[in-house]
């Protein structure tokens, strides 16, 4: 038996989930590159291999095409499987057989082959990686329909989202901040989170309120922590689900600040902030107090990473846009 | 779906089913094998000269990338991957390629950049985040050496298309085999899964380009085994798609530099792509933040170590006459470059913030410009604020 409440790393945390789901349904599988012996790059399955086996915990040949390709049929077969893309800049070998393939088959099946398979992706910057291994590229599959996508920003999320996200019979890509996997923070093992496609205030406040997923969402609690020495009220949003956005408490929050600034580590153009601020634009317009503004990654190739600090929004670029609304 | 388990313990079953071309046996003696006999008119174009060349090109590259390694553990760069154990592989197929060839490597063929000419601290910018891409690839002084390319296989693509346009060019099969140009695209035994390279083969060999595939099998994709990767030996696999091959011995440099200097020579000649396997093995870990003992056996380590391709070619010259004097000579120099390329790493600051916008596009562009200008006054607002 685990003690109800553990603190744990996000690595650690995703690690408890998979364990999890792998001992409570033989149809799942893992699969990916270095995820078996090496317990993969970021020790996620660490260990699974050799509680589980070959066959539960496999090491694929080196192909994100074969990879997802494969758990496709597999799916078709009744499997659940559940993908390790190594690294962001890495999973668009496989972007055909993820978004021409994986996201359409229950459609073109009428919903006779429904697709339980689910992608993880560590991604995001802050580690100070060459290239390929900082990328942010949730946007290309929000934008696809037929996909789940989702990011879980602390441990507790990490360990209920990927048992979520294997139980559903969509395809969930599941989005790891690799930055965020070693600090620890407390797993509740008793209680079930939050429902997956749900967007949580994590603080309360009365004059802006800020929203971000993945490690976007400690820059949002720093920045909330920092205005609040100022006399200036955050509130602060995780969005955890990027498709489908739960909306609710996006609104709800809105509506009692009158300002909005979404924030995230991707390039802005043609974002899922953007998604996020138009609805918002349509459905609150006349709650808003000033425009919804975005604060992005700039629309270039991800730098050199001795400047990646000045690339990605910190929470000093929150703050100057939480200034630029509460200007209005 | 059964895959069959990891052969942890298997060193090489590849090398069993056909005996890999090689001239220098374990123990140094030039004792070509049956394999290697066709191979033997490129040798003696190498003399005296050559053959200490490289020596110390290997030697070299030993160590500099020992100093790579410290280097990165030091905290001085994001990563380094080793070629400890590879430098025969590289460096005799880089000295059979010819000034005018052009070289599409993967991210560990650190010996063959040197060999080319590029400046090793541009190697060491891209793993400390300094600059992107490195190297000028189009600037002669680089030896035809293009970028690094970190995604698995997709440089086998890029070296296709470019021995294509070399085809439409007519800049090869003229005869003059000072100015025929032969592409060679270095890559992986993991690499070998990829589409990608699959693809190259198949557009390689449809065009009949005047082009080298060298794949460096050095038996691991980080922990993953080559025997996940391939059931038949992986020249075979070349052979199905049309394209000629042979596997080598790749701790003999001399093995490396004459099937290197046969098949590019074949194929500016207008042969078509040929493929080179070289056996050789990964010594060190895949990168600095990999752990090997969690996958390879002491065994296995202790099997390749006593193959180490450089002390194979030290016992070698010693046997045609090199002294102690000219291995201290070689000593020293690999010291030298090893001191500078540690000062001038040290020395490497951080780039500009421009160059986060300067080169998106090669022509203006307004999203650009844009943020450019808002990075450059939001910066100097702090700078005012603080
Ligand atoms: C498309 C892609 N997938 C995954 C990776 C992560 N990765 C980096 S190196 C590597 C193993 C490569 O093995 P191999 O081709 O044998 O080259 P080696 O590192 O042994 O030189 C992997 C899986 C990558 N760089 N690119
Ligand atoms: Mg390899």
């Amino acid at each position: 038996m685990v003690a109800a409440t553990e603190e744990l790393p996000l690595a650690k945390a995703l690690n408890a989930g998979l364990r999890a789901a792998l001992a409570a349904d033989d149809r799942v599988l893992l699969m990916g590159e270095d995820i078996g012996t090496l317990g993969g790059v970021f020790r996620v399955t660490e260990g699974l291999q050799a509680e589980f086996g070959t066959n539960r915990v496999i090491d694929t040949p080196l192909a994100e095409s074969g990879i997802v390709g494969s758990a496709i049929g597999l799916a078709m077969r009744g499997y659940r499987p559940v993908c390790e893309i190594q690294f962001d800049g890495f999973i668009y070998p496989a972007f055909d057989q993820i978004t021409s393939q994986l996201a359409k088959f229950t459609a073109r099946t009428a919903g006779a082959v429904p697709m339980p398979v689910v992608i993880r992706v560590p991604y995001g910057g802050h580690i100070g990686a060459v290239e390929h291994h900082q990328e942010s590229p949730e946007a290309y599959f929000a934008h696809t329909a037929g996909l789940r996508v989702v990011s879980p920003s602390t441990p507790n999320d990490g360990y209920w989202m990927i048992q979520e996200a294997i139980a559903s019979n969509d395809p969930v890509m599941f989005f790891e901040p690799k930055s965020r996997y070693w600090p620890k923070g407390p797993v509740d093992f008793a209680l079930s989170a939050a429902p997956l496609h749900s967007t949580r205030v994590v603080r309360t406040g009365t004059d802006v309120t800020v929203i971000g997923h993945g490690a976007m969402v400690a820059n949002l609690l720093q920045a909330a922590q920092v205005a609040a020495d100022e006399g200036i009220s955050i509130e602060v949003l995780d969005l955890r689900s990027l498709s489908p956005v739960d909306y609710g408490p996006i609104l709800r929050s809105v509506e009692k600040t009158g300002r909005l600034v979404v924030c995230q580590e991707a390039t802005g153009f043609a974002s899922v902030g953007s998604e996020i601020a138009a609805t918002v634009a349509e459905r609150a317009f006349y709650s808003l107090e000033s425009p919804v503004l975005r604060v992005s990654g700039f629309d270039t190739p991800y730098p050199a990473s001795k400047i990646e600090s000045f690339y990605l929004p910190d929470a000093d670029r929150v703050l100057e846009a939480v200034d630029r609304a509460l200007a209005f | 779906m059964k895959l069959a388990p990891t052969q942890k313990h298997e060193v090489s079953h590849v090398a069993e089913v056909s005996p890999a071309v090689q001239f220098l046996s374990i123990d140094g003696e030039f004792a070509p094998n049956e394999a290697a006999e066709e191979y033997l008119p490129y040798l003696q174009e190498l003399d005296e000269a050559d053959h200490r060349r490289f020596y110390t090109d290997m030697a070299v590259t030993r160590r500099f990338d020992e100093e790579c390694t410290n280097l990165q553990r030091q905290g001085q760069m994001g990563l380094w991957p080793p070629s400890h154990g590879q430098e025969a592989a590289q460096v005799g197929s880089a000295r059979a390629a010819r000034a005018q060839d052009v070289i599409f490597p993967s991210y560990r063929e650190h010996a063959v950049a040197l060999v080319r000419g590029v400046d090793i601290v541009d190697i060491v910018k891209v793993m400390r985040g300094v600059s992107m891409g490195g190297w000028d690839a189009t600037d002669p002084a680089n030896g035809n050496f293009r970028n690094y390319c970190l995604v698995i296989g997709s440089q086998t693509l890029h070296a296709t298309g470019y021995a294509t346009g070399v085809r439409f060019d007519g800049a090869y099969a003229t005869g003059n085999a000072e100015s025929d140009i032969a592409v060679m695209a270095y890559f992986g035994d993991g690499a070998t899964s990829q589409g990608d390279v699959s693809e190259a083969f198949v557009f390689s060999a449809s065009g009949q380009n005047p082009q080298v595939f060298f794949l460096q099998n050095n038996h691991w994709a980080i922990s993953v085994p080559v025997t996940t990767q391939s059931r038949t030996p992986l020249y075979l696999r070349a052979q199905g798609f049309g394209i000629p091959s042979v596997q080598i011995d790749g701790n003999d440099v001399l093995a490396s530099y004459a099937a290197s200097r046969k098949h590019l020579d074949d194929a500016r000649a207008g042969g078509g792509p040929q493929l080179i396997e070289a056996l050789t093995y990964r010594i060190g870990a895949h990168t600095t933040s990999d752990d090997p003992t969690r996958y390879q056996t002491p065994e296995q380590l202790a099997y390749w170590v006593a193959r180490d391709p450089i002390i194979r070619f030290e016992t070698y010259l010693r046997s045609q006459g090199a002294d102690d004097a000219f291995f201290d000579e070689v000593h020293t120099q690999a010291e030298d470059f090893s001191a500078d390329l540690r000062r001038r790493t040290l020395e490497l600051g951080a780039p500009p913030l421009s160059t986060i916008f300067d080169n998106a596009y090669s022509e203006a562009h307004p999203v650009i410009d844009e943020q450019k200008a808002w990075l450059q006054a939001y910066e100097s607002s702090l700078a005012e604020g603080a």
